[in-house]
């Protein structure tokens, strides 16, 4: 983890308390913990979403949607989220452990 | 986990209900989730993770969960059926009280729960996740005693083991006749990607035999990848009655394992009758179910249509677009518990999205999907207009190697989020 980081995290954690975890996913971001394991113990192919950078998330996204990047599922999956959504549902994601 | 509480827990089928340790309970709002699976279980978690404060129990009346996806798997003899098999601990170690009991009656107006035992749960909000019932009105001459001689195994456990001693016992050059219902039923695709595992059986073991699905429909999920799939596979092995070819089954006759359509009789060596569903019994007696058989929904809250301050969620809803799937019903539990506790916090619900993602094996080595992303429209869960569809018809066979291998990553993300 880079400086920045760390500090948008303090930043975060200082600001809201305990209450950053329990705070409301934005729309959609719940159902891909279906897929993307929350808990590191579960053995699977596909990637973590908790804790990745958000522009991360953001790019692979906005590749799946346009046909940039191939995928079994996430291509169909992708090009159901405006740019706003997926964003706000990276920037979620990064903030989860 | 405390040592009371794993006491607790092992006393539970004698014990029934399991009160929270006293020390837990608080005077926070309550809420009582009705039904264990996928849906149920979800939901009482992401509730009880969402805000601590609120007494969540929830009431399922099996302390062991056997879970449907992937149990086509066991009949093939492909896992074991305790590969299949969930407990509630982590759950209830999350803070959940949990009543292993039958959910009897549901009074919407003084909003309390009773159970089999005379126990009464009272409830601020309650979350209906009961699932299905099998109609046994449904299929002239299956009763549920037949379910013995021609299983349905449309609920794992006990009938997936006994569809899948069938199949061992059967000589080469035997008939499986599977019967699939009209929509709306639990899992779509189940139907057929039980005829290809079971096929994927016989040409490795006996080859001789066939695999015959009599339908009530002129088309199923998935149906081009399927059939695509069968000709490659199990050209000899498959065999695909529609509705207008006669496939509808009208009757069945449990002493002869006969199947009657309005085209002829059927004689099988196996059968597997997969008969008309409706949300489960205490749906209905929550008076949540339509004359549909089926509970309509608030596509935001998930909250009844019906009853107020009732939400039902997974394979009892009405969802719209959305499948009767166990992703689906992951998915939906998730949101609702999002709107139970902003509801309960005297704030607004915002518009959610929800995912679907289904696998299905057509053979071991061979995965396919369908995927959609809905919203809410008009009063229902809509698909999102060129978002979702199913795997491309022409994609190469390492494909669908990685489509089985996500299949299987995706059964153990989903059970460990929900029982794990």
């Amino acid at each position: 983890m880079n400086a920045t980081r760390i500090i948008v995290a303090a930043a975060v954690i200082l600001a809201s308390g305990s209450a950053v975890h329990a705070a409301d996913a934005p729309p959609g971001a719940a159902s891909c913990s279906g897929c993307h394991a929350a808990s590191p113990n579960v053995q699977t192919p596909v990637p973590p979403l908790n804790g990745r950078p958000a522009a991360e998330i953001v790019s692979r996204m906005t590749a799946f949607k346009s046909g940039e990047r191939k995928g079994t599922i996430m291509d169909r999956i992708a090009k159901g989220f405006s740019d706003e959504e997926t964003r706000a549902i990276a920037a979620w994601y990064e903030q989860q452990k | 986990m405390n040592t009371s509480r794993r006491q607790f827990l092992k006393s539970a089928s004698a014990a029934a209900l399991l009160p929270m340790p006293a020390i837990a309970q608080s005077a926070g709002p309550k809420v009582v989730v009705i039904g264990g699976g996928f849906a149920g279980a979800s939901a009482a978690r992401f509730i009880k993770k969402a805000n601590p404060a609120i007494n969540v129990t929830l009431v399922e009346a099996n302390p062991t969960f056997t879970a449907c996806p992937f149990s086509n798997g066991v009949i093939a003899g492909l896992r074991p059926l305790r590969a299949q098999q969930f407990n509630y601990e982590k759950i209830a170690d999350a803070g959940v009280s949990l009543a292993f009991q039958t959910a009897t009656e549901v009074d919407a107006q003084g909003r309390s729960v009773t159970l089999r035992n005379g126990t009464k749960l009272p409830y601020d909000r309650l979350v209906m996740a009961p699932g299905i019932d099998l109609r046994w009105d449904g299929l002239p001459g299956y009763t549920e005693r037949d379910a013995d001689i021609m299983p349905h195994a449309w609920k794992a456990g006990e009938q997936t083991l006994l569809l899948r001693s069938q199949l061992e016992s059967m000589a080469d050059g035997g008939t499986v006749i599977i019967s699939a219902p009209a929509n709306p039923f639990r899992c779509p695709p189940g139907p057929y990607e039980r005829a290809s595992l079971i096929a994927h059986y016989l040409t490795t073991n006996k080859p001789k035999s066939k695999v015959i699905i009599l339908d009530a429909k002129d088309s199923f999920s998935k149906q081009r990848l399927f059939q695509n799939a069968w000709a490659q596979l199990y050209p000899d092995h498959i065999e695909w009655v529609s509705l207008s070819k006669g496939g509808k089954v009208n009757s069945v006759d449990a002493a002869t394992k006969t199947l009657k359509t309005d085209f002829g009789e059927h004689k099988a060596d196996v059968a597997n009758i997969i008969p008309p569903q409706r949300a489960a019994a205490i749906a209905q007696t929550a008076g949540v179910a339509d004359r549909s058989g089926w509970c309509p929904i608030d596509p935001v809250t998930f909250e009844s249509k019906l009853v107020p301050n009732i939400h039902v969620v997974g394979d009892a809803g009405i969802m719209g677009g959305m499948p009767k799937s166990a992703f689906s019903a992951n998915a939906q539990a998730k949101v609702c518990a999002t709107a139970v506790t902003t509801l309960l916090a005297g704030r607004t619900p915002v518009e959610p999205r929800l995912i679907n993602t289904c696998y299905s094996l057509v053979a071991p080595d061979y995965g396919i999907t369908v995927a959609g992303v809905y919203k809410p429209n008009n009063g229902l869960l809509t698909d999102i207009e060129g978002a979702g569809g199913v795997s491309p018809i022409d994609a190469p066979r390492e494909n669908r190697a990685l489509e089985a291998q996500f299949a299987e990553g995706w059964f153990k993300t989903i059970t460990g989020e929900v029982f794990g």
